[in-house]
């Protein structure tokens, strides 16, 4: 596990600010974060997600949630990961076409569980499972879109604190 | 089997869509994520789900407790009035069964939960409430969709930084649970 913290990083949280001190009392759970940030970005076992494609998702995602400095942090993990060429720039809305069955059925629902969750249902799973997915992998990609949805909303909670107290 | 699809207090049971790990044939770092010991060995459908992935597992949940059950800041029933908030928006009918519940337990009353599952992100609640719920409804959006003002309302009722930081994480924390949870199996009526 590394020392940083890149939700309080992200979230421009200076070292000994009045939101830094309070967060020392939380120190347990930016760090298990972190550690989620790990197993779910650049696992040991990435099954069928490789680093580059769980980054360029994560930056996709980050997008939609109008986060761009998080985006940013992503496409430069997906530089990080010598990503396939077609990764190399942010999976756009509207591009979905473009990327083959199985990635089109990923990020289509990527798209899902980030912008409008309460309408995904059996089928969609089903739709994962026709494109070829396997269920370890379905499951990876749920965790990967429901993090980077956690981790953006931490984020967007800890600016808005921030620009109160500093 | 009966799906639910409408908010109840009711405990309905989660039915996957994915087939669970069998514990037989688990690994032991998949037994180690679902913390079975030989004293435990009862395990949801929904944690031999999540075992597919045991490295996330692992991290995830120390980190839901942590922020649910944590002792000091936020009370135990405003965590989970957050919980709802989130599950509320992204329509999770287990997970707004099972914390709705808990709410109702930790404050003795019914009436809170009652007409956020009448009038769903909408609901008019007394004042303390509201603040926390607007707060949880609005961070829930994609994106999210807090402003200033929402601190400065939680503020007025009385909530510190610490409680503050608590309320972002418990709403946080079921924009991931949610994202599982109603995305990977579905609540259904459970036998009498």
């Amino acid at each position: 596990m590394s020392n940083v913290n890149i939700i309080e990083e992200l979230a421009g949280v200076r070292l000994g600010s009045p939101l830094a001190q309070t967060l020392l009392a939380r120190v347990d759970i930016m760090k298990l974060s972190q550690a989620s940030y790990d197993a779910i970005i650049r696992p040991r076992e990435p099954g069928g997600l490789s680093h580059a494609e769980r980054s360029a998702l994560a930056a996709r995602m980050a997008r939609q949630n109008a986060d761009e400095t998080l985006a940013e942090h992503y496409m430069g993990k997906l530089q990080e990961a010598c990503a396939d060429p077609k990764l190399n720039e942010p999976i756009l809305p509207g591009e979905v076409a473009n990327y083959g069955k199985r990635l089109n059925a990923i990020v289509r629902h990527m798209d899902l569980l980030t912008r409008e969750p309460k309408e995904a249902t059996r089928a969609d799973i089903t739709a994962l499972k026709d494109a070829g997915i396997s269920e370890p992998d379905i499951v990876r990609l749920s965790e990967l879109a429901a993090f980077v949805n956690y981790q953006v909303r931490v984020i967007a909670g800890l600016k808005m604190l921030k620009g109160m107290l500093g | 089997m009966k799906t639910v699809h409408e908010f109840t207090t009711e405990l309905p049971r989660w039915s996957p869509y994915i087939t669970p790990v069998k514990l037989s044939e688990a690994t032991p770092e998949q037994l180690d994520a679902m913390k079975v010991t030989p004293s435990n060995k009862s395990v949801s459908d929904y944690v031999l789900v999540l075992a597919h992935d045991p490295e996330s597992l692992a991290q995830r949940s120390p980190l839901f407790n942590a922020i649910m059950y944590g002792n000091d800041g936020l009370s135990r029933a405003e965590r989970e009035l957050g919980a709802v908030g989130a599950s509320v928006v992204n329509r999770c009918v287990y997970c707004a069964a099972v914390h709705a519940s808990r709410y109702n337990q930790l404050t003795k009353q019914t009436d809170v939960v009652e007409r956020i599952f009448q009038n769903g992100a909408n609901a008019k609640l007394e004042k303390h409430e509201q603040a926390i719920f607007d707060f949880a409804v609005k961070l829930s959006q994609t994106p999210p969709a807090i402003t200033a003002d929402d601190i400065v309302n939680l503020r007025a009722i009385g909530l510190s930084e610490l409680e503050i930081v608590d309320l972002v994480l418990s709403t946080a924390i079921f924009g991931w649970a949610n994202r599982l949870m109603h995305t990977l199996g579905e609540p259904v009526k459970a036998a009498s």
